[in-house]
This record gives structure tokens, C-alpha cells and sequence, in this order.
């Protein structure tokens, strides 16, 4: 589905992103973790076509991305921002429609009885159709990602980014969001990248991660092969107990606090 | 929406109609309602011939050679500076952007203003070379602004407006300064610097009106895309717009239609941030709507003020642009203090 060969991303004298190389098959829900700085947002950005690598291709469906129509590549590919929607007024249901934009013609019209149709199964998929008419601005934050959801549902796509889609949210709302994404993906067959911060959300969730540092590649697999509380340390510099999930054996990561006496 | 659009766009006409036959009305000799309605059917081809005149060819003359045409070029410099307002805030996405506080209006002021200076008007291109002109400096103004104010390539509210101002003082001045050079023409200019729509006959109509059409039909069929842009350019990009390529054409289209009226009408401020605004706060934020139901708002707010302007001191005339500002500065004012009061709100 989408391949990624030797790319690197520079922005200036700063290099962010060192020969990356990796594969992404349909139906696939990965996590792309890694701390702060690692190149995980800009390896999104280079995955949705707005930023172009300095070297390397990246492919999509057998096509390098540049060669895309921005249309063309918005029917296959969606993306939901970390900072999702904008306060702005305009009601739910409206902005949820905006997600059609790729698939209208110039005056704004396509076959409205299957977009209606979509809408309304959105809509209440997402629990969204008593705030149908409320703008945006006065949901909650939890309330504006579902309807940042929504938009990229109504996309229609086969392949979504997310970069850390739940930093806003509470746990609640955390669980939620990615309870919807999982069922979605399920659905529809859908491909999935996530940038995620929290790794215990991560391994419940993500069936692959890629795990960033310093702008390289350092692990990949599923999270019972990766998470381990060397690599844990390595990369994030923090000491961890791994355990195991007692619902379905997943690893659970447990912080430890620094013993005082090794600190120097 | 279609139906909002339907509602609106009714009492929106109904405004209009009422708004013309006042506007017509109303000046050294009065004429009652009835009688311009008459001598405007009159004129219909098919309606006309099932009137008979029974009015004295004095208020005809009034009507068709004086008032109408005034009143008419009012709507049309209205509708295309508010249209054009509209687009710049939608496309900067910045409230506080007009023709006037981006300083094209100014740039296209100055273009004219040399033209005239130098006498050529109607040279090169016959009527086109002014609003040509005028659409070439006004551009070359806007770009020069964007880039005085660009940072980091974002463009932040506050270095626009500041960088709008001081374009829109340097280019006053130098038309100033011609007006000083000048002698015979100093009254043409001066118009230019504080806008007019006296004595300026059907031609002037005639030239504005493609401009204002096509250029309200090409910003209408880019709402949605604006809608989208409110959203973020981010958000746009990955929703599947072009956005460098709606930007550009959306500024080129509001800079062309500025351009237009400037150089029929002069530098007219604030049109385009008032009444945008004004709908915004009626329909909402769906430019779908804001942007026909402004060159509604805009033609009547422009005919309105040109009332005032020649029947409040009559026979003196006030210059359009003064009446303009006497509206349109306290409402800058207001947009500001009430975004400074969104931000309190937002640092709580």
C-alpha cells in the first residue's frame, strides 16, 4: 500500500528524517512512536504529499505521491491533525460535509441521495446528530476531534494519518476516539497511521509500530516483539517495568521512579 | 443554505428597490416614488409601451441623465468593493482586511492618478487603460504589503494592517504631491484621493459592470473553497485543495475588482470591511452567503452613503470617501477592541 524508500528530510542545515525505509500493507494499523523531535510529524507530512522529501521516494498504491492530483490524492488519503478543527462558527454537519470537497464537482454537487446517505450513517455512527447545527466553537474538545473524525470519514479514504490524535483529550475521550478508529478501520478495511505519545495506548490499539530516534528507524514489529524496557530506555530515557495486559496480553508499560542514589 | 440564500437574498432586493427609488428621489427636486417607477418601466422594452407619460420631460431628464446613472455606479463600486472585502478576509483570513486597510485601493489610486497627470487616460487601451492601470499598481501595492508583512512565511494580523497603513500613507502622499504638481486637473485627482460618483455618466457604469459581474460570479464559485480555508490551509491541503493556486486567483479576482471601482469611483475605505461584517454577523460564517448577500449589502450601503454625501450639506458635496470613513473608522475600532477581547478570553 504505501512504500517508503531510502528518504531523508532536511529543513535547512538540520536533517530530521535519515534514510527511512519502510512498508505499510493494506489493513494494517500502525503506531509510529518515538520522543519529542524524532521526525515523527514531519514523516506524516512527507506521507500526505504537503512536504516533499529531499531524497528517497515514497509510494502510494504502486505511484509516487508527487504524482498525485491534490483531489486525487484527498480520495485516497486522509489526514487528521493533532490540532484538529479551528474554533470556527460553522455548525457540525456542515463541516463534516466539507470532507465531500474531493469527490464534488466545480459547483459543488455530486450524487446527493448516496452522499446524504453517508452523512446521516456518520453522523450517527459518531454520535454527532444532537449537535447537528451547533457550531464549532462551543463543543468541547473532545466533541471538535469526533467531528475532525467525522471529516475524514466523510473522505471516504483508504489509508488515514493521525498525528497524536488524543494529546487534547482525556482518557475518556481517549479510549473513545480510538474505539471509533478501530471500528472504523475494522469496517472498512482501512490502513491505518498513528503518531501516538502515549505507548500504553500504542500497544492496546496499534497491530505494528515503527519506532522513531533521531530521525532513523530503530525498531520495528508488533508491540509484544518491540516494547521492552531496554529499547524503552534507549530511546525515551526513562526506566520502565513491562507487564503484561491481563485482557488480551498486550505489553503495558510501568514507570519506575529514579532511584535517587544514581543520580549524579 | 439554498433557502437561507432564497430568504436573504428576497429582503435583500426588497432593500435595494426601496433603497433606489429614495436614492432617486431625493435631491434638489424632489420626485415621488410613483413617477420614477413609471419612467423607469417606461424605459423597459415590451412594459415601456403600455405607459403613457404623463410626467414633464424635466423629471425624465433628471432620472435617466443624472440620477440613475449616480445611483446605478453606487450599487456597482458598493458590490465590488464589499465583494472584494469579503474575499480578503476569506483568503487572508484576517478580519480587519479590506481593499482600503490593504492599501490596494491606494496603489490603484495612484496608477490613475498618474495617468491623469500625464494626461493619458485614454491612451493605449482606450476606457480599459485606466482600470488596467490601476489593477497593475493596486497588485504591485498588495504584493509589496504581503511581503512587507510576511514572517516566517505566515502573515500575522497586526504587521498586515501596520504594513497597509504605511503603503496607504507613502502612496497618498505621492498622490498628494501630483495633485500639488498639477494645475488644470487638480480636481480630477483630488477626486481620486477622497472618492466621487458625481458627474460621471453612463460610460463610467458601462466599464465597471463586466468587472463587477465576472468577478462576483468567479468569487461566488470559490466559497466553498474559502469555507474550506477557514478551516486552516493545513486542513484545506489535506482536505484535496490547491491552495497556492485558490489564493492567488481569489487575490488576483478582489485586487481586479478593486481596481475597477477605484478607478471609476477613487479610493472609497471601509466598504469592504463594514459590510462584510455585517452579514457575517446576520448569516454566519458560510460564504456561500456572505458572498452575494455583500454585493447586495455593499451597493446599498455605497448608495446610501452617497445620499449623505451630496444631500446632507446640499449643494455642497461631500467627498464619498469621508462619509465612508465617518462610518467605517469607529467600526475598525470596534472589530479591534473586540478581537482584543476575544484573546483576554482565550488567555483565561
Amino acid at each position: 500500500m504505501i512504500e517508503v524508500h531510502h528518504i531523508d528530510k532536511s529543513y535547512g542545515s538540520l536533517t530530521v528524517l535519515k534514510d527511512i525505509n519502510w512498508q505499510v500493507r493494506r489493513g494494517q494499523f500502525w503506531g509510529v512512536i518515538g520522543p519529542n523531535g524524532s521526525g515523527k510529524s514531519t514523516l506524516i507530512s512527507l506521507l500526505s504529499g504537503v512536504e516533499k522529501p529531499n531524497r528517497g521516494q515514497i509510494k502510494l498504491g504502486g505511484r509516487r505521491i508527487s504524482e498525485y492530483k491534490r483531489k486525487e490524492l484527498s480520495r485516497k488519503l486522509a489526514v487528521l491533525q493533532q490540532d484538529g478543527l479551528p474554533p470556527v462558527a460553522y455548525p457540525v454537519r456542515e463541516v463534516i460535509e466539507m470532507g465531500r470537497f474531493p469527490f464534488q464537482n466545480w459547483r459543488g454537487r455530486e450524487n446527493s441521495e448516496a452522499a446524504r446517505q453517508l452523512m446521516d450513517e456518520i453522523m450517527a455512527k459518531l454520535e454527532l446528530n444532537e449537535l447537528a447545527s451547533r457550531p464549532l466553537h462551543v463543543l468541547s474538545g473532545g466533541q471538535r476531534q469526533r467531528v475532525a473524525l467525522g471529516k475524514v470519514m466523510a473522505q471516504q479514504p483508504e489509508i488515514v494519518l493521525l498525528d497524536e490524535p488524543t494529546t487534547y483529550l482525556d482518557i475518556r475521550h481517549q479510549v473513545q476516539f480510538m474505539e471509533l478508529v478501530a471500528g472504523w478501520q475494522r469496517e472498512a478495511g482501512l490502513t491505518v497511521i498513528s503518531v501516538m505519545h502515549d505507548l500504553n495506548l500504542a500497544a492496546l490499539y496499534c497491530d505494528q509500530l515503527l519506532v522513531l530516534h533521531q530521525g532513523r528507524v530503530v525498531a520495528e514489529g508488533t508491540p509484544e516483539q518491540i516494547i521492552n524496557s531496554e529499547m524503552i530506555e534507549s530511546v525515551f530515557h526513562v526506566k520502565s517495568h513491562i507487564v503484561t495486559h491481563p485482557d488480551q496480553g498486550e505489553p503495558q508499560l510501568l514507570l519506575r521512579k529514579t532511584d535517587r542514589a544514581n543520580v549524579k | 443554505m439554498r433557502s437561507k440564500l432564497a430568504g436573504y437574498g428576497i429582503i435583500g432586493l426588497a432593500l435595494l428597490a426601496m433603497t433606489l427609488l429614495i436614492c432617486i428621489g431625493v435631491g434638489s427636486v424632489y420626485l415621488p416614488a410613483g413617477e420614477i417607477m413609471a419612467i423607469l418601466l417606461h424605459h423597459i422594452p415590451w412594459i415601456g409601451d403600455f405607459i403613457t407619460p404623463d410626467w414633464s420631460t424635466a423629471s425624465e431628464q433628471i432620472v435617466m441623465k443624472v440620477r440613475l446613472p449616480r445611483v446605478l455606479l453606487g450599487l456597482l463600486v458598493g458590490a465590488s468593493l464589499a465583494v472584494a472585502g469579503a474575499a480578503f478576509q476569506g483568503v487572508l483570513r484576517n478580519p480587519l482586511s479590506d481593499p482600503f486597510t490593504l492599501g490596494v485601493s491606494s496603489g490603484s489610486a495612484l496608477g490613475a492618478a498618474v495617468l491623469i497627470f500625464l494626461g493619458w487616460q485614454y491612451s493605449w487601451i482606450g476606457v480599459f487603460t485606466l482600470p488596467a492601470v490601476a489593477f497593475v499598481t493596486g497588485s504591485l501595492t498588495l504584493w509589496i504589503v504581503m511581503w512587507l508583512a510576511r514572517e516566517n512565511g505566515k502573515i500575522p494580523i497586526e504587521n498586515l494592517i501596520l504594513s497597509g497603513v504605511v503603503m496607504q500613507s507613502f502612496l497618498g502622499a505621492v498622490v498628494s504631491f501630483l495633485t500639488a504638481m498639477s494645475k488644470k486637473t487638480v480636481n480630477e485627482i483630488l477626486y481620486w484621493t477622497m472618492g466621487s460618483l458625481s458627474l460621471r455618466g453612463w460610460s463610467y457604469t458601462a466599464i465597471l459592470l463586466p468587472y463587477m459581474a465576472l468577478g462576483l460570479i468567479f468569487l461566488w464559485s470559490r466559497a466553498r473553497t474559502l469555507n474550506l480555508l477557514a478551516l486552516g490551509e493545513r486542513q484545506a491541503v489535506h482536505t484535496g485543495l490547491n491552495v497556492e493556486f485558490t489564493k492567488l486567483s481569489v487575490l488576483f479576482v478582489a485586487t481586479l475588482l478593486t481596481a475597477a471601482a477605484v478607478s471609476v469611483s477613487g479610493v472609497i475605505g471601509f466598504v469592504g470591511l463594514v459590510v462584510p461584517h455585517i452579514i457575517r454577523l446576520i448569516t454566519g460564517p458560510d460564504y456561500r452567503l456572505i458572498i452575494p448577500l455583500s454585493a447586495l449589502g455593499g451597493g446599498i450601503f455605497m448608495m446610501w452613503s452617497d445620499l449623505a454625501a451630496r444631500s446632507l450639506l446640499a449643494p455642497i458635496e461631500i467627498p464619498l470617501g469621508i462619509v465612508t470613513a465617518f462610518v467605517g473608522a469607529p467600526f475598525f475600532a470596534y472589530l479591534l477592541y473586540r478581537k482584543k477581547r476575544e484573546r483576554e478570553v482565550e488567555m483565561r
